[in-house]
């Protein structure tokens, strides 16, 4: 009697055990996004919502890693001579359609990016710097570039290979965009493969049966933008989704107590920041220096950033979910120096003292420019920014608008201050020296969100240098140099690191990443 | 007579639709420039003009515009700015999500608000009839998204009763697709469609019960009851008939307000509706979108008022088409 009992027992807990795993093994990877892609054509918008995706159907030639390193992808292995960049492709890929992959399709995928037409951010960016590209054999690829390239690498790890085969067509560009939307032609080597896109409500992915590297976790991948970060988080609690995308801040500490949750969160590569305008004539919004700019004077630079308490920003403003910059890109990422690790420390009183010596004891009146909803909180932060200001005599008007408004009026030159955000996507120093603090030159695209008018020869030349540079080393230790001239001379204020934060049900397991995407890829289930 | 009045409508219909576009134009290009939104913050100067010219933007705005009317005559209304594809077909996409959404919820404030209104209205004083008052007025001051938020955490959240968003699979009837044939697609349809009948609803029950009110004293109503008949005729065909005037003229207006812009409701659900796809357009500065959906907007309203028109005028045979009795 009491076998039976005990063979029943263990009979249901073997059949318990079994039904579990058997559900576990069918269960599909449900993923809450912030927002949806514009399109599917993986060449249309460069854009993280739309290359997210696009980055887990398809493979680039190089990958970088956490620190900014290119590892091989679909190149196994390359070498370079001056100009001439030789790759040696992986060999026995196939796309998701059986069909291998080629140097070929590099060469198709390359000649299509400038044929996209009506692109709202064009993939032509990352081949600027490309003169041909020209297949040697089927494993062997040799591009060309206009000059040396340090960064060739980093811009080729933003392209996805296509393939020849199934995105070829009558138009110029082969399938087009809107085809593409409907999955025609979109064929990739990724570890998953399109299946469906129902507008605003889901997109579908199934695993590759073809990938080339470990087999993908997941049979189905099903993504669902929630745009609402409210609905996103009702959506994981009510275990409709598994995994969601930038909780709210506010819900934080309650979803942290959450013993069915887990959150995952890490730095970004994104710093907000706080520019000054030094025009030489009085910027718009300033009043009370007798027609002078005394953002000009590095002494008044320094005590607006001395005024401010990075610390209590990110700890009172940001819930913790930051943390204080003292340069432009995290420490310990490709080109930043370890001396700007640690964010300045607040110093009122000296920042009174500076303001004195500089002849405005009696402090001034600026404008501060901020969007509305474009980065975490950041009226919330820009608000405490001009009341730290106060406290040292910088009267200081906050103006806030919608995202829309407020960069056709930073383009204009509207405030004599303003709050930014800057994601340095290849993740090294250069990116946002290039763009934030170089003198504006439209024909070198140069300085193109420096809209402070800020200009300094020396630095100007020190990053020209390192974007010459191949060795990576002697690069690294240029652009070192040349954040910290960028910093001791407060050019620009940064603020704080944006922390990226994913919320997932206790048995997902994602790792996060820098550049603020989410890969299906790296999302598996715990054992 | 009814014809001419049916041409009256429809040129007063393109005026307006006119005067629309050019106003949007006109707003959104003073609100800021789209390729801000659009390029890449690494973007030169030279990639956004790049951008500039092949979206047509390098014009003024006048040639815009008229470009614009040119093509629009055609039914074509441009490519979206953010998504290269056709405007009119991205919305078309989704408008079965929403015209289901607004025809579940106002059939819902419907059935639910014209017997509680007719209730309110016999037995004013009743206590039953104070409570439903009062609930009606909770119903239209509680702020949408806060309903939906509340009903997600209850029935989603904490009974695990329905999905907290999204639309349940569809079953397709050619271009049409509609979620409300299968089980699942119920049960994702009902907390979006209550958030939006609880308003409703409440205003239903308020018009209900003012035209009864107002017509249970008169002499047709009162000459019913002499003859002996019953009260249930005396309800469901005298008064009813009466009071539906008014009901249908708010019903009509208000389905158009739901179908037009059930944005908060669209957002909070992330109902995959044409709402939400006008928020994100107007965000993103994409104008071929935003006017496009709101030239469909404007027609379809159009339409609405004319079919309560003709609804009248089929209740109530004093009334005529045009105004001209």
């Amino acid at each position: 009697m009491k076998s039976i009992r005990k063979t029943l027992l263990l009979s249901a807990l073997v059949l318990g055990f079994l039904g579990t795993t058997s559900l576990v093994q069918a269960r599909d990877l449900t993923v809450a996004l912030r927002s949806e892609p514009t399109s599917m054509d993986p060449q249309f918008h460069a854009l993280t919502s739309n290359i997210q995706l696009s980055e887990t159907i398809f493979d680039p030639l190089v990958r970088t890693d956490k620190n900014a390193k290119p590892i091989p992808a679909l190149a196994k292995s390359w070498t370079v001579n001056g100009n001439v960049w030789t790759f040696k492709l992986r060999p026995g890929v196939k796309f998701s359609d059986g069909s291998p992959f080629t140097a070929d399709d590099v060469v198709f995928t390359f000649a299509r990016v400038p044929k996209v037409p009506n692109s709202p951010s064009s993939f032509t960016l990352y081949l600027s710097k490309v003169a041909s590209v020209e297949a040697v054999d089927p494993l062997t690829l040799k591009i060309t570039t206009k000059g040396p390239a340090p960064v060739l690498l980093a811009n080729l790890s933003q392209i996805p290979i296509m393939s020849r085969k199934n995105a070829s067509g009558p138009a110029p560009e082969g399938k087009t965009t809107v085809e593409l939307n409907r999955g025609d032609g979109l064929v990739g080597t990724g570890p998953y493969k399109f299946v469906s896109w129902q507008r605003g409500a889901k997109i579908v992915f199934e695993r590759n049966p073809y990938y080339w590297g470990p087999k993908p976790e997941w049979d189905k991948v099903i993504y669902r933008p929630i745009s609402n970060p409210a609905s996103r988080v009702a959506a994981l609690l009510a275990g409709d989704v598994d995994l969601i995308e930038d909780p709210p801040t506010d819900d934080l500490p309650r979803l942290m107590k959450d013993k069915k949750l887990r959150i995952q969160e890490t730095p970004s590569v994104r710093v907000i920041y706080i520019a000054l305008n030094q025009s030489k004539s009085v910027p718009a919004g300033m009043s009370g220096t007798d027609g002078k700019n005394p953002l000009q004077d590095k002494r008044v630079r320094e005590a607006l950033s001395l005024a401010i308490n990075r610390k209590a920003i990110v700890a009172r403003i940001m819930g913790g979910v930051a943390k204080p910059a003292g340069n432009l890109l995290a420490y310990p990422a490709f080109g930043t120096s370890k001396s700007l690790a640690q964010a300045p420390a607040a110093d009122p009183a000296k920042a009174k003292k500076l303001l004195a010596q500089a002849g405005y004891p009696h402090g001034f009146t600026v404008s501060l420019g901020s969007p509305d909803g474009r980065y975490t909180n950041d009226k919330s932060t820009a608000l405490a920014v001009a009341s730290m200001w106060a406290r040292i005599g910088v009267k200081t008007n906050v103006e806030t608008m919608t995202p829309s408004v407020f960069f056709q009026k930073r383009n204009t030159y509207a405030f004599s201050t303003y709050l930014g955000g800057w994601a340095a996507t290849s993740g090294e120093m250069i990116n946002p020296l290039k763009s934030l603090v170089l003198t504006r030159n439209k024909d070198l695209g140069l300085g193109t969100t420096n809209w402070a008018n800020y200009s300094n020869p020396a630095l100007d030349k020190l990053v020209i240098e390192a974007s010459r540079t191949l060795d990576d080393n002697k690069r690294s230790q240029i652009l070192q140099k040349a954040g910290e001239m960028a910093m001791s001379d407060y050019a620009i204020l940064p603020l704080h690191f944006e922390l990226s934060v994913w919320a997932m049900k206790k048995d997902i397991r994602y790792g996060g990443r820098s550049d603020q995407m989410t890969l299906a890829q790296n999302i598996t289930l715990a054992k | 007579m009814v014809l001419s009045a049916i041409i009256r409508r429809l040129l007063q219909t393109v005026l307006v639709v006119l005067v629309m576009s050019a106003l949007v134009f006109i707003g959104l290009y003073m609100i800021g420039d789209p390729v801000n939104m659009l390029a890449s913050p690494e973007a030169t100067q030279a990639q956004r003009e790049l951008i500039r010219q092949s979206l047509g933007l390098n014009l003024p705005l006048w040639e815009q515009y008229f470009i614009f009317l040119s093509k629009a005559v055609h039914l074509d209304f441009g490519n979206s700015f953010l998504t290269g594809e056709p405007a009119m077909h991205l919305i078309l996409q989704r408008m079965p999500a929403t015209l289901e959404l607004a025809t579940v919820a106002m059939f819902l404030s419907m059935v639910l608000g014209i017997p509680l209104g007719i209730y309110a209205g016999l037995k004013p004083d009743s206590l039953a009839a104070r409570s439903i008052m009062g609930g009606s007025v909770l119903g239209f001051s509680l702020p949408n998204f806060w309903v939906g938020l509340m009903l997600i955490m209850l029935f989603a959240v904490t009974l695990g009763w329905v999905p907290a968003g999204g639309r349940g699979p569809v079953v397709s009837f050619g271009p049409i697709q509609l979620s409300i044939l299968t089980w699942a697609g119920l049960k994702s349809i009902v907390l979006p469609a209550s958030t939006i009948a609880v308003a409703k609803c409440a205003l239903i029950i308020r018009v209900t019960r003012a035209a009864t009110r107002e017509c249970l004293p008169l002499d047709y109503i009162k000459f019913a009851r002499a003859k002996g008949l019953s009260e249930r005729r005396v309800l469901g065909v005298h008064l009813l008939k009466n009071i539906l005037i008014p009901i249908i003229t708010i019903g009509g207006l208000e389905y158009g307000q739901v179908f037009a812009f059930a944005v908060v409701t669209e957002t909070v659900f992330s109902w995959p509706g044409m709402g939400k796809l006008l928020i994100d357009s107007i965000v993103n500065l994409d104008r071929p979108v935003v006017v496009a959906y709101l030239m469909l907007a404007v027609v379809f309203l159009a339409f609405l008022n004319l079919a309560v028109d003709i609804a009248y005028t089929i209740l109530d045979p004093r009334v005529r088409l045009g105004g001209q009795a």
